[in-house]
């Protein structure tokens, strides 16, 4: 008999026979065809036709809805990282006892479980109308992607260096500060950098639900056909966008932070 | 200025040994016994015992090794000593104190007194070396000060003064993570000593390092303690070191001490109860 290398794995073909036959299915049961997709070129064509030229219709409402959108990144990010410092620190559970980490394990999941368009409905009911609404999203977004980055940041932290500075009758909160957080300080940067992102991104979103910034005027051109405001709109999106991670960029080469891959 | 700082390193001590004076009447025991630990024992595992109802008194200045085979309770002995694990039964006195009773702020106290330098040096390592060495003062400084790095200037002194003690002047600034590891030790013992401790604990201080380094920082924690007349215990599983550098000697086995004597009585004989069989002495 012949030695054989590699062992055959039947249920491993089994199971990518039937990933291909549920693609094909699903494909044909929602209309995912060439011919539909020439159709909508069709209609792509005459849409795209009309965003050009580029066209600022309202100036005023493009740009007071940038700089609401700017307000509601920058107050939703500062909140958001603020309030995950603790957050993550109690979720930790080689730091806290369980009936700390619990909880907080627990209002991060929470914080996570809902898309920011969800969110944003549901404050827009609550509190009403405007950029509150959206604050109030996007700090719950931050505290969701910080909070267990950095909670999972800590619990991989070595315990040697914390045990060391326990063993000098150190204070708790010196423990934090000596102990445990000069391990995790850069990766916490490199998280609160990529939610400032996350956050300017978003913060142009939530006004289509009615939470305020540049979505609710960017909605309002789409319901009125002015489609060449539209692409204005976008391309203006585009460029404070670009600028953040620019701007984000530099602060983490400012302050020596490499975002590592796993991270985000 | 460099000598002045030294001096200011050694006041404390002076008064610490008056103070102690003072102390020796509320004892029971009229000896200043620095510690005095009676009927320790640890079980991690219920039903096993790794410390058996272990007695030592440690009162002399100068290093006191204790040695015995991996897996035999050295390290737990010394960890218990400063609660970084907790005894099962037994007391130790410390300071007049029965550390195995204090509450956890007590412990945090008595802790400042009991520097403790580690095998693998555990410092922090992005932090630099100054900040590591002012690391032995946050028992004694407010959190809100150390956050802000707002130390006395007595213990910025002393932490100068340490380091040309250790050898390391002109490294202050380094982070941690950029040193060799004998720096790194020197920098943990630099630590310790920062506490301006009355008893100096090091757990396995020479096993990660190169034999020569190993010399070198046994000869440190030698004048360390006498320069500072601090007692200092050292968990070694290296015999050859431990009869060079110990003034006193611990032998333990399966979790008793097998012999308690200065290097001399170390015989063949001793080490086999200690260490079991015969043929690694060859």
């Amino acid at each position: 008999m012949d030695a054989v290398a590699f062992r055959p794995r039947p249920w491993i073909r089994l199971a990518w026979g039937l990933l291909v036959l549920y693609v094909v299915w699903a494909a044909a049961r929602l209309d995912f065809t060439w011919s539909r997709f020439v159709v909508g070129l069709d209609n792509a064509e005459k849409f795209i036709g009309r965003m050009f030229p580029p066209e600022i219709l309202q100036p005023d409402s493009m740009l007071n809805g940038l700089v609401e959108s700017l307000e509601i990144a920058i107050l939703a990010s500062f909140l958001g990282i603020l309030l995950s410092l603790p957050l993550g620190v109690f979720a930790a559970r080689n730091l806290m006892p369980a009936w700390v980490s619990w909880p907080a394990r627990s209002l991060i999941a929470l914080c996570r479980s809902f898309h920011p368009v969800i969110v944003a409905i549901l404050f827009v009911k609550a509190v009403g109308f405007g950029a509150l609404a959206g604050i109030l999203t996007l700090t719950v977004a931050s505290l969701g992607f910080i909070g267990k980055l950095f909670a999972e940041a800590i619990e991989e932290i070595s315990l040697k260096q914390v045990e060391a500075v326990r063993a000098t009758g150190s204070p708790f909160i010196s423990v934090l500060t000596y102990g445990v957080f000069p391990q995790v300080f850069s990766r916490f940067i490199g998280f609160s950098t990529y939610q400032i992102d996350s956050n300017l991104r978003n913060s142009t979103m939530v006004g289509i639900v009615g939470a305020g910034g540049i979505g609710s005027t960017l909605f309002a051109a789409f319901q009125r056909f002015d489609y060449n405001f539209v692409c204005a709109i976008l391309i203006a999106i585009i460029c404070m966008i670009m600028m953040g991670e620019t701007l984000a960029r530099a602060v983490r080469r400012l302050l020596g932070v490499d975002v590592q891959k796993s991270d985000v | 200025m460099r000598q002045r700082h030294e001096n200011a390193l050694l006041k404390p001590r002076e008064n610490s040994s008056g103070l102690q004076a003072v102390r020796g009447h509320d004892l029971v025991d009229a000896r200043s016994v620095t510690l005095s630990i009676r009927g320790l024992s640890k079980e991690y595992v219920p039903g096993k015992p790794v410390l058996q109802s272990i007695d030592l008194d440690i009162d002399s200045d100068g290093i006191t090794a204790i040695i015995g085979p991996s897996g035999t309770g050295k390290s737990t002995l010394i960890r218990c000593i400063n609660r970084l694990v907790e005894p099962t039964v037994g007391s130790i006195h410390f300071n007049d104190q029965d550390i195995v009773g204090l509450s956890r702020s007590a412990l945090r106290l008595a802790r400042r007194r009991i520097g403790m330098v580690f095998q693998e040096y555990n410092l922090v390592e992005r932090l630099t070396v100054m900040e590591n060495l002012l690391t032995g003062r946050l028992g004694f400084v407010s959190a809100w000060r150390a956050w802000r790095r707002d130390y006395p200037r007595e213990d910025i002194s002393q932490a100068f003064a340490l380091l040309d003690i250790v050898g390391l002047r002109g490294f202050e600034n380094q982070r941690a993570d950029s040193l060799s590891g004998g720096q790194r030790q020197r920098v943990g013992i630099a630590r310790a000593v920062m506490q301006k401790p009355r008893l100096l604990l090091a757990d396995e201080p020479t096993s990660s390092l190169d034999p020569k380094t190993s010399v070198e920082i046994m000869q440190l924690l030698v004048s360390i303690g006498e320069k500072f007349q601090i007692p200092v215990v050292v968990n070694m599983h290296d015999v050859g070191l431990a009869k060079r550098f110990a003034s006193r000697i611990i032998g333990m086995s399966t979790g008793r001490i097998v012999y308690d004597g200065d290097a001399l009585g170390l015989s063949e004989q001793v080490l086999q109860t200690i260490y079991g069989g015969e043929d690694w002495m060859q």
